[in-house]
This record gives C-alpha cells, structure tokens and sequence, in this order.
C-alpha cells in the first residue's frame, strides 16, 4: 500500500510538471465541446430549391411561397425550363429541382392525385433525403390549406401521419452530439495518455529501474491506471457541465450512474491503452496503433451515422466496441433518464471489456524478457 | 555447500537471441565483499549477462543465483537484495533530487524516517544537500551518475549491480565515482561492475574479461598480468580480444 502510494504521488507529480498535459486537459474538452458540436451538425437549412413552375396558378404559387417561407429552403429564381434546372443542379449552383407539371392546380380540385417532380443532388444522400422529406411536409400542408380553403372542410378520407419525436421533441441535433463528442473527447484522453505515458519510461529507461525493484506488477499497473482515471472522470464533469451549460443539454437520468458506468468504461480504455503500450517500443509506434483503433472505434460507434444502418457484420464488429457501448449508454441517460435495468446489456459489454483488457494488460507487461 | 560465501553462484549459462548466442556457458562466483569487474568490448555480452542477474531478463539454460537465490525461481526475492545502475541513466528526471529518493527508498520498504536519515547522509557525503529540491534534468551527467549509484545503495543491498557506471563522464567524476564504490563495498556491499576502462579494472579485486560471449579470463588483475606476462590490463585486454 505504501509502494502504491508512493507511485502515485510519483505520477501526480510528473503530471503536474509536464505544462503541455495540462493544458491539454482543460483545452481539449472546451475547443472540442464548443467547435465540434457547433462544426459537426447534420441540421438541413438555407437547402437552395429552384423550381420550374409549369403550372403558374393559385396553388402553385401558394407552394412556392410556402418553400419561400420555409427555413429549410432559399429559393432560386426560377429556371427558364427544366433542362436548364438539371443544368444548375449539375453546375452545383442548386441543390434541388422542384418540377410543377402544367394542370397541377386541375387536376387537384378535381379531386386527381397531383404530381410534383422532386430532383436533388444526391452526393450528400443524407441532405438529399432530408431535403426530400421536409418538402413533403411542405407541400403536403400547402396541399391539405389548399383542400380547406376550396370546400371549407378539411378532407376526410386522406390519412395523416403526424409524428412525434420523443426524447428529443425539438429534433436538437445538439442533445445528440454532445454526448457523443464527450465520449470521444473522454476516451482520447485516457487511452494516450495512458499508453504514451507507460513508453515514454521505455523510451527513457527509467521502466527498467522500476522493474529491477520487488514492486509487484499489479501494483504498478494500478499507479499507472488510477491518475488517468482521475483524470478522465474529471474530463467527463467538465464535459457535462460544458453541455449543460452552453447548450442546455438535458440531464434525465442519474449523474451517479453516468459516472458508475464512466468509470467501468475508463477502466477498460485504460487498460487497452496499456495493452497497447506494452507491444510498443516507442511513442511514435504507440500514438500510430493507438490512431488506428480510435478512429475505427469512433466511425463505428454510431456517433454520426445510425447503427442500425450497418450491415450485420459491422453491427456485430460492434459488440467489442466499447464506444458503441458508451455512447448509447451517455444518450440513454441524458435524455431518455435511462436506468441501470434498461441498460443492462450495454454495462454487461462494457464490463466484459473493461476485465478482458485489463486482464491482457497486465498478463502481457513483463518485468524480464 | 561452498556457495555460502558466495553471493553470486553462476553455472553453465547460456543466453540466446534467436541464432546468436549472447552469453555461451558462463561460469564464476563471486565473493562477498568483492569488487567483481566484468570487463569486455561492446557488444561482448556484459550487458545480457549483468541483466540475467538482476532479473531483468530470462536464461535461456543454465543455474543463476543471486544472493542465494535461484533468479529463475525467486526473481522477486533477488530483486529486493540487490541494487542496479543502468548504462543508461534511470532515475526520473522530472523529478527532483528528494523525489527520486524517497520514491526508491519506499519501493524498498525504507520507513519515512529512514529515508530522511539515509538520505541526509547521502547528500552530504555528496555535497549536495542545497540541490535537494532541484529538478534532476537541471543536474549534470557526472552528478546525476553519483546520485543514480547512491540511491542503488540506499537500501544497503547484499550486491549492486553496476552496468558502465561511467561512460561519458569526466575523469575527475570517475575518479570520485569509485570513492563511492569503495565506500559501498566497505560497508559490505558486493559490487559487480562492468566496464571497458582498462584503467578501472586495476581497482576491482577480481576481473573477468568476456570476448564474443565467452569469459576467456578470470583473476585478480596482477594475476592476470603474470598469467598473460603484461605489463598493463590494457595489454591484457588487447592480448585476450586480438590472440596473434
């Protein structure tokens, strides 16, 4: 117990020397927190709409303004006709076509179905997806007070959808970034300044001082554990006071329960970052293999993109993921209040995780080779 | 057995990397109280030899006891009698002076008043008792030397393990150096240094001269003289490594 002390206040110490550490401690989560979440939103607006206005009555009209008016689109002027419209799209200058066929208005009071022609330019698929579905909603309101205005009654045989977004009712892309940009922030932390910390003794020498000592393996891989830990549960604090505060961030569920989870899941980041070390022989080789499993950890982790869109396999890569894991787990709590029973599965990962990395850390560090 | 009096017992060992053979069948014991030089170009297997012993590093064969232990078998007993200095420098350099004592000291399982006691002696007999609190990255070489040897013997290890303790220091540091190393061994510590100053062989009590993995010498440096009929350990040395 004495031994593990004194490597503590020996870690501590060095921490608090190495200015370029601290910094970074307290930059990071602010830079990254108010630029990332900000930069990195898939919110739709100011989408640039032409539209080649075959029709030129009331109800055209009343579509157009209604696009007009919509905060999601900027409306171009008109193209003279449709080829030059697929021309604008081409040129990038547009980003949808919207295409009004002659006896549109006709065919609606007729009691027709009436046919709009939606082109988008769909490199961006998910903007041209969002662009398509917010256009619906447009025109199916110009559509149905159009309906009203007519016959002074609202049509009784169409269906309507009407949705509601539960959790997130405003559609705030920002309640869904911050957690996730507060776990990457938290695990890139952790898991480099662990594992450079252990090679930069290799580099040093110095690990070969300590491994000529009788201090035993498990007590020195906890003094090289428990700083960080500290440090990124600290990271964490901030992180969701920066969210609470600058974007009012919901806090549904239990603060202890965040921390419970974000300590078991530092635990194994930790201990991955160490496993890592113990295969490096230097900090370039370790910040390199470190890199590799970030970035495919984050890409994987459903932080930007859904889940649930991955092919199986990739779902399946997922079940080692412990940032998948994590950052269900942080937007579970924060705005749905999830409880521990509700997340069973996703602590049981991340613990099985947080041991087997662990265990692998400390069976692959060798006092003699 | 004849091996009480010895503190270092080693028999046949065999040391490979892969093909290469670093250490082929070693053999020597070494006193109490001695102070044993392993003498050798770079490159000769001193190193991996002096690592086997403290346990950093695994025989491929052979027997290896340190301190009456079977470093095989008890490497974490050997390693709380012995103390070690490596070729290259190993104490932490973000830390102060008082840090890396303290630090060592209580791995060894040195009580806080012990360490303050030891140390206050360390450092006035090194006249260094202002530099406490100074950063050791702010000390130079010769010091930082005298300072990694003396934490080695903090914990009045039963040897010490010295690897070229003095390369790249100036001659007057050396010649302080092995003061220390005099003082440590009158006190009882068994000193196992390696070395490629000739000059410094002539002050161990035995010297052991590897060549390409093998000992091809092992005496007193005036036996070693007379065996090789030489007139300095350089001779000696240049005889055993160049034979025409």
């Amino acid at each position: 117990m004495r031994i593990l002390l004194a490597l503590l206040q020996k870690e501590f110490i060095q921490i608090r020397r190495n200015k370029t550490i601290l910094r970074l401690i307290i930059v990071l989560p602010v830079v990254q927190l108010l630029i990332l979440v900000n930069a990195a939103t898939l919110e739709m607006n100011n989408l640039h709409i032409a539209v080649c206005d075959n029709d030129h009555s009331a109800l055209s009209n009343r579509l157009v303004s209604e696009l007009d008016a919509s905060p999601f689109f900027r409306l171009s002027p008109e193209p003279r006709n449709v080829e030059s419209g697929i021309h604008q799209i081409e040129e990038g200058t547009v980003d949808f076509l919207l295409v009004i066929a002659a006896g549109f208005e006709k065919e609606a009071i007729a009691g027709q179905t009436s046919r709009i022609q939606l082109l988008a330019n769909a490199i961006n698929s998910q903007q041209a997806q969002l662009g398509y579905a917010y256009l619906q909603q447009v025109a199916h309101r110009s559509m149905q007070n159009f309906a009203v205005e007519m016959k002074g009654v609202e049509p009784e045989s169409k269906i309507s959808t009407t949705s509601a977004f539960w959790y997130n009712p405003e559609l705030n892309y920002k309640f869904f970034m911050v957690p996730g940009i507060l776990v990457v922030l938290v695990s890139v932390v952790g898991m480099f300044l662990t594992s450079m910390n252990l090679v930069r003794e290799k580099e040093m020498g110095t690990i070969e001082q300590i491994n000529v000592t009788p201090v035993r393996k498990s007590t020195f891989i906890v003094a090289k554990l428990l700083p960080f830990l500290i440090i990124g549960l600290f990271e964490l604090g901030l992180g969701l006071i920066i969210g609470k505060l600058v974007y009012d961030v919901p806090i549904e569920g239990s603060l202890w329960l965040i921390f419970g989870i974000g300590t078991l899941y530092l635990i194994g980041l930790l201990g991955l970052g160490l496993l890592l070390s113990t295969f490096s022989s230097s900090q370039q080789q370790v910040t390199f293999v470190s890199y590799f499993f970030l970035l495919v950890f984050i890409l994987m982790s459903g932080i930007f993109t859904s889940v649930d869109n991955m092919p199986e396999w990739g779902q399946n890569v997922n079940l080692i993921n412990p940032f998948f894991y994590f950052i269900d787990v942080m937007r579970s709590i924060l705005l749905k209040g999830a409880g521990l029973a509700d997340l069973w599965r996703q602590v049981g990962g991340i613990s099985f995780l947080a041991v087997t990395l662990v265990t692998l850390a400390v069976f692959n560090y060798r006092k003699a080779s | 057995m004849e091996t009480s009096s010895h503190v270092i017992n080693v028999k046949d060992l065999v040391k490979k990397f892969g093909d290469f053979t670093a250490n082929d069948h070693l053999n020597f014991q070494v006193k109490k109280g001695e102070v044993f030089g392993f003498l050798g170009a770079n490159g000769a297997g001193k190193t991996t030899a002096i690592k086997i012993l403290c346990g950093l590093s695994l025989p491929t064969s052979g027997l290896v006891e340190v301190a009456g232990y079977n470093v095989k078998t008890h490497p974490e007993k050997v390693k709380s009698s012995i103390g070690y200095m490596s070729q290259k420098f190993s104490l932490y350099d973000d830390l102060t002076v008082f840090e890396n004592i303290r630090l060592f000291g209580t791995i060894y399982g040195l009580s806080s008043g012990e360490i303050k006691k030891r140390s206050g002696e360390m450092l006035s007999r090194l006249g260094i008792e202002e530099q406490r609190n100074r950063l050791l990255s702010t000390l130079s070489l010769g010091w930082k030397q005298k300072l990694a040897f003396s934490v080695a013997v903090l914990h009045r290890p039963k040897i010490v393990f010295l690897d070229e303790p003095t390369s790249g220091v100036d001659p007057i540091t050396r010649r302080q150096f092995w003061e220390l190393i005099y003082q440590a061994a009158d006190e009882g510590i068994t000193v196992f240094v390696t070395t490629h100053y000739l000059d410094e062989a002539e002050y161990c009590n035995r010297v052991t001269i590897m060549v390409d993995g093998r000992i091809s010498a092992l005496d007193t440096p005036a036996g070693l003289k007379t065996q090789l009929d030489c007139d300095t350990m350089n001779d000696v040395f240049l005889k055993l490594t160049r034979p025409n």
